[in-house]
């Protein structure tokens, strides 16, 4: 694992950035208080990269992976997709945004209980421009076998798996996963991971992994570190590890 | 205050939009209970009283003629305690400035003062003075319809030779509470009034001196009526008595039963509803509140809080929300129980109404509301006292589902994946679902009852005026007069057509049941009056046997084919047997038809007539009446116009004012199931919103689940509330029949549209402000929580 202070990784030009964050801030106001989230953030994102936010709770990273996702709003800064202003668009631009071009994984899976694993991914595919099959996202995923499952049928990994899958179903740009892990055992949370890096590298979708678990990390291609809301530290991994091979 | 009684509050506020909706379905319950149960008490304590005071007869009874000294024989019967003997004539009135037909009733009162039964009340002026034979007290409501005042003078035609008359006073008598022309489908306060007059002057005019034709009794309490009027009957037989009958068959008596009856169950049936719904909607919410709190009731166990003390801190919170709508119940039911009450005393005339608010009866009612309401949310507290600390930490566990049954017999592969999400939602809760239903549905069946009067009025106006009579006017003779009066009248100017007809007061018997009625005799080949069939149509006048209605008929239990004995009630008094050949639809009234000639044959009277039917050219009318009113043979004339004008608009304010009261109740409990079954929907599934809207759903495909489940509900439960409605129409119109009037079966596609309207606007009103929550839903903090 090689460390280095740099932003922009090997191989990476500007024709290829996914996101490019400039000076990003966010200040939550409870209350009285004045919570200051992003303290100013710079980083670009590129296409086929994944990507692990490290950081303790409260270092800002679920505030600027919501950005990216387009369901937060920033208090100043700048963030564009493949060029395109995010901070500037409203509720129904970031709506399409969300529909057509991004991914999430959530911790708690956020299925839908009343709907089966196929269903749950066609929930996207029916609204998504160019999404592959329902079955195949499944496949991805290994949960061929469970298409006709419904929530309650399935083990927590393999309800992270069916998020995953509805999550990529739509061929995003980008896939963005907030503490996909985090409610799974380590050997669950492996397979899940499996999932993530397979994606990653068969559909070549950009993916941004939230986790506060170190060794994670192990399995990016470019490690960034948040704490107090800037980017502390930035690590290139010079040699990814495979999922399987991670444990904690 | 105790932290947990504080928590009480705090909780009521952050549920305030629903528990508004629920308190607001219990004040529309206490509302209607405290408003009919009031207005029924409040009536019979004015009623109980006017009687008690004014000394209302028990028995009544009228015939042809008999002499003063037979009192003593009829006061001699045992049991009587009172019998007081009276002249009553039937009078034309002419008033200056109306020149329309008025016919009045005259009573006779003694020289020596009041009358010892049916007293007098005296609003205004005096009773008239025992040495003049030219005073008269008029009826209250007669009086208001046409502005008399003490002193102002009117003109009675008695017995053919006109009198003039001075109004001494303007008066009331529980003998005439609600005062309606024999036959009359309504009051009809300007063409019809009472007069009371001295005895001896009244005596005289209508040649009654020292005689009289009419008795009213008064009997110990506990006595025998049944046999004082078989006696009775016995003793007048020869005088031409037309049968005794006791205070419960008394006219204005009967009608303020009826109207009784009708408030009792009107108590009985919406406060129920009411409550049912109420205390569904606090098990729901309740509920979802207690599974919401989970954790902080297996927070406060863990700090040592008994099951009981969980328990009673829910109740209380039910308890408050109850309180709450009666309190608001009680105060909206004590004002329309006025509005109600002076309602009916523009048509029922009492000195004063006795406003009774009966506050055991109140304090019962909560009572009731506040355990079904409890009974209603035991299940939910009872879940939530009782899980152990530990077991109510942990999460829920995720809810099952299944594919549903509309999908597995294939409209599966129609639906986009939101639909099905409605659909298992749907049947993943069914008693929910069938409550929520059968909820919205009575909202929609209550508006359709209160439309159903109004249709029902129609209709039978319709066919009553329309199809059945006709005629423009029927003119009454005193006395059954020869045939040929038809052609005279048909002689007058602007006459077009004059059908006579003849009504004998009757008798039927068959096996043991007996009811006492008329018998109409028409021409057969008439075109003015007719009966009908259930589907409307005139049916043909047997040539011989009699035409019965349907009721009568049921009353008697007689079908075509039978026999009948039929006592006549005067001239010579023969029994027939006559043949039942069919069957006619009545609405309003009980008699039986029968053809003219045969009925002449049967009484051997010869060729007569005891009225005619007719019409004319409408501009002769006023001519024409003022000709019938000269005539002494002459006792009455009605006009068709004047008949359905009343009908109406007695009708109309009762109805305006029971449809608004039912409007309000309808669109209560419309908004509170639909409103309180959105926010709990919202509630349990925003997490699953929140999910769909961060996955790239929009507001409105989101909304779309939300509120198209809601639709489901809303649109499932109109039709059934169409059949609930129709049902509980058919229940009323069953409950509420009697000998005077049946309330047809008629419900107008209008009548449809609006209960189904009424539900929908308060299903998307409620639906807005749902929809607002929904706009407004944090997408971040709920991928932060687990459920």
């Amino acid at each position: 694992m090689a460390k280095g202070n740099a932003a922009s990784p090997r191989n990476q030009t500007d024709n290829n950035v996914v996101f490019q964050v400039r000076g990003l801030t966010k200040v939550y106001r409870m209350g009285e208080l004045e919570v200051h989230a992003l303290r100013g953030v710079d980083m670009e994102l590129y296409s086929g990269e994944l990507v692990v936010l490290l950081g303790p709770s409260g270092s800002g990273k679920s505030t600027l992976l919501n950005i990216l996702g387009g369901l937060d709003t920033a208090s100043g800064g700048e963030v564009s997709y493949l060029g395109i202003s995010l901070t500037k668009a409203g509720d129904k631009e970031l709506t399409e945004y969300r529909r057509v071009h991004v991914g999430f994984v959530f911790q708690f899976y956020n299925l839908i209980p009343s709907l089966t694993a196929r269903e749950n991914v066609e929930v996207v595919t029916e609204i998504a421009s160019e999404p592959m099959r329902a079955e195949e996202a499944l496949r991805l995923v290994g949960l061929a076998e469970r298409l006709d499952h419904f929530p309650a049928q399935l083990s927590g990994g393999e309800q992270q798996r069916v998020a995953i899958a509805r999550a990529i179903s739509k061929n995003p740009k980008v896939l963005l996963c907030d503490e996909p892990t985090g409610a799974l055992d380590s050997g669950t949370g492996i397979v899940v991971l499996e999932a993530l890096d397979r994606v990653n590298r068969e559909l070549g979708t950009a993916t941004v992994i939230i986790t506060h678990n170190v060794d994670i990390a192990a399995m990016a291609d470019r490690v960034i570190n948040l704490s107090d809301g800037r980017i502390s530290q930035v690590t290139v991994n010079t040699e990814k590890k495979a999922p399987q091979d991670l444990h904690w | 205050m105790k932290a947990l009684n504080r928590k009480v509050f705090r909780d009521l506020r952050i549920m305030r939009g629903q528990a508004l909706a629920i308190a607001i379905v219990i004040t529309s319950g206490m509302a209607a209970f405290v408003m009919f149960i009031g207005a029924m008490e409040s009536l019979t304590a004015t009623r109980d009283r006017f009687y008690r005071d004014y000394a209302f007869a028990d028995v009544f009874v009228s015939l042809k003629r008999a002499p003063e000294s037979l009192r003593s024989r009829i006061a001699a019967i045992p049991g009587v305690t009172v019998a007081e003997t009276r002249v009553v004539a039937p009078v034309k009135l002419d008033i200056e400035g109306f020149p329309e037909p008025v016919t009045a009733q005259m009573i006779s009162v003694p020289e020596h003062g009041s009358p010892l039964l049916n007293r007098l009340y005296i609003r205004s002026g005096r009773m008239p003075d025992p040495a003049r034979d030219d005073e008269t007290v008029v009826s209250e409501t007669f009086a208001q319809a046409h502005g008399f005042k003490p002193g102002d003078r009117i003109g009675a035609i008695i017995n053919g030779r006109k009198k003039n008359l001075v109004i001494t006073g303007v008066g009331l008598s529980p003998e005439f509470v609600l005062i309606m022309r024999p036959e009359a489908l309504s009051p009809d306060f300007k063409r019809f009034g009472i007069l009371w007059m001295g005895r001896k002057a009244l005596g005289k005019s209508y040649n009654m001196d020292g005689a009289f034709n009419d008795v009213v009794l008064a009997v110990q309490p506990g006595a025998d009526t049944g046999r004082i009027l078989t006696e009775l009957d016995m003793i007048l037989e020869k005088y031409g008595g037309l049968g005794a009958y006791a205070r419960k068959d008394q006219m204005s008596n009967r009608m303020l039963s009826e109207e009784f009856r009708m408030l009792r169950r009107s108590a009985e049936i919406y406060p129920t509803i009411f409550i049912l719904v109420a205390a569904f909607l606090l098990n729901v919410v309740i509920s979802r509140t207690v599974s919401i709190q989970r954790e902080q009731i297996a927070a406060l166990k863990a700090f040592g809080y008994e099951n009981a003390d969980i328990a009673i801190h829910y109740a209380k919170l039910v308890i408050l929300i109850v309180l709450l709508g009666l309190a608001g119940g009680s105060v909206l039911g004590i004002w329309l129980e006025q509005r109600m009450g002076q309602l009916y005393m523009d048509v029922y005339r009492f000195p004063s109404l006795v406003l009774r608010i009966n506050l055991l009866t109140m304090l019962a009612a909560t009572g009731i509301s506040v355990l079904s309401a409890l009974a209603g949310t035991l299940h939910a507290v009872w879940r939530a006292a009782r899980e152990t600390p530990a077991e109510a930490m942990r999460p829920e566990p995720p809810a099952k589902y299944r594919v549903s049954y509309l999908e597995q017999i294939g409209i599966g592969r129609w639906l986009s994946q939101p639909s099905r999400i409605i659909l298992r939602n749907v049947e993943r809760k069914p008693v929910r679902t069938f409550l929520s239903i059968l909820g919205i549905a009575v909202a929609c069946a209550t508006m359709l009852t209160s439309g159903f009067f109004s249709d029902a009025v129609n209709y039978l106006v319709q066919v009553q005026f329309r199809v059945s009579q006709k005629e423009d006017m029927t003119v009454a003779f005193v006395e059954p007069t020869s045939r040929r009066v038809v052609y005279d009248l048909a002689g007058l100017e602007g006459v077009h057509r004059v059908e006579g007809f003849r009504q004998v007061p009757v008798r039927f018997r068959f096996g043991h049941r007996s009811y006492k009625t008329v018998i109409d005799g028409v021409e057969p080949d008439g075109r003015l009056h007719s009966q009908l069939n259930d589907k409307g149509k005139p049916v043909p006048i047997p040539s011989s046997g009699l035409l019965l209605g349907d009721y009568l008929g049921e009353l008697l239990g007689v079908k075509p084919g039978d026999t009948v004995t039929v006592e006549v009630l005067e001239g010579n008094r023969e029994v027939l047997q006559i043949p039942v050949t069919a069957m006619s639809k009545q609405f309003i009234g009980t008699t039986g038809t029968m053809d003219l000639s045969a009925l002449n044959r049967l009484l051997k009277q010869g060729d007569a007539v005891s009225g005619a039917y007719l019409t004319a050219d409408t501009n002769k009318w006023e001519e024409l009446y003022r000709q019938f009113i000269r005539m002494p043979r002459v006792s009455g004339i009605t006009l068709r116009t004047n008949e359905i004008r009343n009908f109406y608009d007695v009708q109309a304010k009762g109805m305006l004012f029971f449809t608004f009261v039912a409007t309000l109740m309808a669109c209560s409990i419309a908004v509170g199931v639909v409103y309180n079954s959105a926010r709990i929907a919202l509630s349990e599934r925003s997490r699953e919103l929140s999910s769909l809207r961060v996955l790239g759903y929009t507001r409105g495909e989101v909304s779309y689940i939300l509120l198209g489940e809601l639709g489901l509900l809303v649109l499932t439960a109109i039709p059934l509330g169409f059949l609930i409605g129709y049902s509980l129409c058919l229940l009323i119109a069953w409950a509420l029949a009697n000998d005077l009037f049946r309330i047809p079966m008629v419900l107008d596609p209008p009548t449809y549209s609006m209960a189904a309207a009424v539900v929908l606007i308060s299903a998307v009103v409620s639906a807005l402000i749902v929809r607002r929550k929904l706009d407004r839903l944090d997408l971040v903090e709920v991928l932060k929580t687990r459920e």
